[in-house]
């Protein structure tokens, strides 16, 4: 077994080898920039860039005409909002809609929506990380112009009923946006049948490569979006920039796999998970964040109470595992998702993402556990507040020093 | 029927990977394919590549690692200059500024393009004329410095002539003129690996930013850098994780990150040797096409050492690259771009060549494995595609 | 950010964590930080007779830099009087694990600790100190 075990997959995926094999070639032999019209080498580039939309369209029920290629979904979602809000924003009105556990893509393009003059709700969600549709539904007026709600959650896992609010938006003439960067592949998705008019997709947390990404951008009914990246009117106008060939290849080819396999491979995870659930239910005073019915099984989010999160990573360091979201896990706040579960901040730092795929074993897991119980059982024995709690005192009466 | 892999004339739309950026690049798609935002093990070995990357970008441009912003490519930092550059309001320095940019008549269509879009949202557009050469003239440099525009943008040499600008010197008329002057900025995506590109060198004369994008110079698509002066207040396009020292969001493309950090090192270690192995082929070009009646564009002015962009009169460019890709020879009638492609070039057109001129235009672009006997092979080719067309052309007008 | 290699082994191999009876007459027990600042740090010290600290013990919950600083401190302690206890400042601490800037808090944390149980050891024995 390989150590650091990886258990981060929600931060990113290994290029899946097959995926690699079919990128090479678009580096070296057929290397043309697709937007050459006049020889083979453009030619070959541009069928294959082609090929990996309709792969990429296939995969979410969409047609390969509503796919735009992007940097990644990080633009997707800058696109998707601002795109969208500035077209619509002229005569629907300037409020916006999203959720408080959303991405930082979305979240701080909210906030320049703001600096924008738009108004933004940011809505809370219930304690199982899932919002309320009366909330959502209650957040909705006239100048709504343009709603955007993750479909699964890069901390927890938990997926939004889309669904339903994508019903609700249709009622309203609202746009509705989808950050769909940790569901594809990992969920069922129909564009034909779902009432979403945007949605963004990474290539790699796929097992693609990293640097590409994808907006839908439904044609029936026609969305309209104003471009943010201008240049040669590259992908009909939307966003201009040389296709790079390769990645574009790749995240087709990743895509396409996961259509091939993402039941099998759901199914194999969901085990690994419950068996990492079940060893970490040995750990008294641990809780899982998030709904664990309405959740991908490629993750488990666990708060260990009366252990600091930072040791505690320390401590695992043969795991590399998150302890937030990777964008944010450089600073020392604790995760933004998490406090809006209601979670207090202690619990929140002592909070562990473990996000499973497609390389993680019975081994790792079991390796995982063991680790686990071990290193919480060692930081507990060194934890003042542990000691009180076994003594029965409750940390909430306790009057803290001032700092 | 017999297949043979054309022949590839055409390095200014892109260039194939150098196997030794391919050889450093395959490793962060398989055993390190950490995310450089990770604080793990696998994450620390993503984000010292990409700083090593960030090294080998500054060293080949004679920039600070510290100054140098990852994008996704090319237009996408032309996009963040043009947009971003003093959008957030500093007091003094843009004090008595326009909300106009003025940029050169054939700059790229991702600085035009990003340019009119400011022109859409109210503010003024100043292209400042080229001659015949392709060149800006000192007096219309000052001339648009008076009217004090707050975003400037000058490429360094053109894509499809070649054409080389004296950015230093355009950058330093506009400091003299007005010394609080907007922000200045040069696209050099067809410069690097071609000419010398000194960041310290132009940025000491007044220039603030500077694009070069990697699949130009034999690394792979999909990575670019803005590399900027950091007394320069950008303001974001790309808004989330907080990336790039929040300039630009989105997780880091490591791979292609990596290919490009080795092929800016390669670029500028055989930089004068290639540039003269190209004057040659291309003065070996130049001669006999001109010989055979045609006419080069931009041939006066300094020009970057692989490009040639020229036409014979009355034969149609899409036409004549069409017959020659037929012929096995990949070449170009302009820009590989997707929009506006059976318009006459704009660049060309401020060059004030008359518009059925250049819709003859073709551009022939050699690289590192360009050879003799491929020149060779091309002028015979194109000697006799062209003197049938005008033939043809002749006897259309009869 | 990394951590020095002193702070990676007190870590690891933690000093005299554990604890003494707090109404113990010879202990004097000090508690400070808050758990919603991340990091609460217990240390004990038991006094012989001549005034001298015998023995230390800890309790941490906190990040590594906390839990070696405070080990650090219940090294240090150990042997020296009370009033020489008092003398331990945060800099000396944070100079001897390499504490990144962002961590100076840990050693203030430490400082604080020492003399919290050294108070509440001189309460014991009706000394009275200024605040």
């Amino acid at each position: 077994m390989k150590l650091p075990i990886y258990l981060d997959y929600a931060a990113t995926t290994p290029v899946d080898p097959r995926v690699a094999e079919k990128m090479i070639p678009y580096l070296t032999a057929n290397f043309g920039n697709p937007a050459s019209r006049s020889h083979s080498f453009g030619w070959e580039a541009e069928s294959a860039v082609e090929k990996a939309r309709e792969q990429v369209a296939d995969l979410v029920g969409a047609d390969p005409k509503e796919i735009i290629w992007t940097s990644g979904a990080t633009e997707s979602d800058n696109l998707a909002i601002k795109g969208a809000a500035h077209f619509y924003g002229r005569d629907k009105g300037k409020h916006l809609i999203t959720v408080k556990t959303e991405h930082k893509a979305v979240l701080d393009t909210m906030r320049e929506m703001e600096r924008q003059g738009y108004q933004v709700t940011y809505l809370d969600v219930r304690e199982n990380g899932l919002i309320d549709l009366e909330a959502f539904k209650a957040a909705l007026t006239p100048d709504t112009c343009l709603a955007s709600v993750m479909l699964v959650n890069n901390e927890i896992g938990v997926i939004q009923p889309i669904a339903e609010i994508g019903a609700l938006c249709r009622e309203k003439g609202v746009i509705f946006h989808v950050d769909a960067a940790q569901a594809a592949g990992k969920v069922a998705i129909d564009l034909k049948n779902l009432p979403v008019d945007l949605m963004s997709f990474s290539a790699h947390k796929a097992y693609g490569p990293k640097g590409i990404g994808a907006l839908y951008v439904r044609r029936k009914p026609r969305v309209r979006l104003e471009a943010e990246m201008h240049g040669g009117g590259h992908e009909r106008g939307f966003r201009s920039g040389t296709l790079p060939t390769h990645q574009i290849v790749g995240m087709g080819e990743a895509f396409a796999l996961a259509r091939e396999e993402m039941a099998a491979e759901n199914a194999r995870i969901a085990g690994l998970r419950d068996r990492l659930l079940a060893g970490l239910s040995g750990i008294e005073s641990a809780y899982v964040n998030g709904d664990l019915d309405a959740r991908i099984p490629h993750n488990l989010n666990v708060s260990f109470a009366y252990v600091e999160g930072e040791s505690l990573i320390m401590a695992i360091k043969d795991l590399a595992v998150s302890s937030g979201s990777a964008c944010t896990s450089a600073s020392l706040e604790p995760s933004y998702v998490l406090s809006a579960l209601g979670r207090s901040d202690e619990l929140a730092h002592s909070s562990i993402r473990f996000s499973l795929g497609r390389f993680t074993t019975e081994e790792e897991i079991d390796h995982a556990i063991s680790l686990l119980t071990q290193k919480v059982a060692q930081l507990r024995d060194m934890s003042p507040l542990w000691e009180m709690a076994q003594a029965g005192i409750d940390l909430n009466t306790v009057q803290w020093a001032a700092h | 029927m017999i297949t043979f892999a054309p022949i590839y004339f055409d390095y200014n739309a892109t260039t194939p990977v150098d196997e030794r950026v391919m050889e450093a690049m395959l490793p962060y798609f398989s055993a390190r394919y950490g995310n450089a935002s990770s604080r793990h093990e696998h994450g620390r070995i993503a984000l010292s590549a990409l700083e090593k990357a960030r090294e080998q970008v500054a060293a080949a441009t004679g920039a600070h690692p510290t100054e140098v912003i990852f994008t996704s490519g090319g237009s996408e930092a032309n996009n963040l200059f043009l947009k971003g550059a003093g959008a957030s309001f500093r007091e003094g320095r843009i004090s008595g500024m326009a909300d106009m940019a003025a940029i050169g008549a054939t700059e790229h269509l991702s600085v035009l393009n990003a340019a009119r879009q400011l022109r859409a949202q109210g503010w003024r557009l100043m292209q400042l004329p080229v001659d015949a050469n392709g060149q800006i003239h000192p007096a219309d440099v000052e001339a648009a410095a008076r009217e004090r525009p707050r975003r400037w943008s000058v490429m360094l040499a053109n894509n499809e002539t070649g054409v080389i600008q004296d950015v230093a010197s355009i950058a330093a008329r506009v400091r003299e003129i007005a010394p609080d002057g907007g922000w200045f900025h040069t696209d050099a995506v067809q410069a690097l690996g071609k000419i010398p590109v000194n960041f310290r060198a132009l940025n000491e004369a007044g220039v603030h930013a500077l694009t070069i994008s990697s699949h130009k110079i034999y690394g792979p698509k999909g990575a670019a850098a803005l590399i900027m002066d950091k007394r320069l207040d950008l303001a974001t396009q790309i808004a989330g994780g907080g990336q790039e020292r929040g300039l630009r969001s989105g997780t880091e493309n490591i791979a292609a990150i990596v290919g490009f950090g080795t092929a800016c090192e390669l670029a500028s270690s055989r930089l004068l040797e290639r540039a003269k192995t190209h004057e040659a082929l291309r003065e070996r070009l130049e001669t006999r096409l001109k010989a055979s009646g045609a006419a080069i564009f931009g041939a006066d002015a300094p020009r970057l050492p692989n490009t040639s962009f020229f036409a014979f009169p009355s034969v149609d460019g899409e036409t004549l690259v069409g017959k020659l890709d037929r012929a096995g020879f990949a070449i170009a009638s302009g820009s590989a771009c997707s929009s506006e492609k059976s318009s006459p070039s704009h660049v060309l057109l401020a060059m004030g060549i008359p518009a059925d001129l250049a819709q003859c235009a073709v551009r022939v672009s050699l690289g590192d494995k360009t050879k003799a006997a491929e020149i060779e092979g091309f002028l015979h080719a194109i000697q006799e595609t062209a003197g049938k067309l005008g033939r043809l052309a002749a006897y259309a007008r009869l | 950010m990394s951590y020095s290699a002193k702070v990676i082994d007190h870590y690891e191999n933690p000093r005299n964590v554990g604890s003494f009876d707090k109404d113990d007459a010879d202990v004097g027990t000090g508690m400070v930080g808050q758990p919603t600042c991340g990091d609460v740090m217990k240390l004990q010290i038991k006094v012989g007779k001549d005034g001298i600290i015998e023995d230390a013990r800890f309790k941490t919950y906190g990040c590594g830099s906390a839990i070696a600083s405070s080990s650090l401190v219940t090294e240090w302690v150990k042997g020296k009087t009370v009033e020489e206890a008092m003398t331990i400042r945060n800099t000396q601490i944070a100079e001897e694990l390499a504490l990144p800037p962002v961590k100076i808090h840990c050693s203030v944390l430490a400082e604080d600790a020492i003399k919290a149980a050294v108070a509440d050891y001189r309460k014991k024995h009706g000394e009275n100190q200024g605040e």
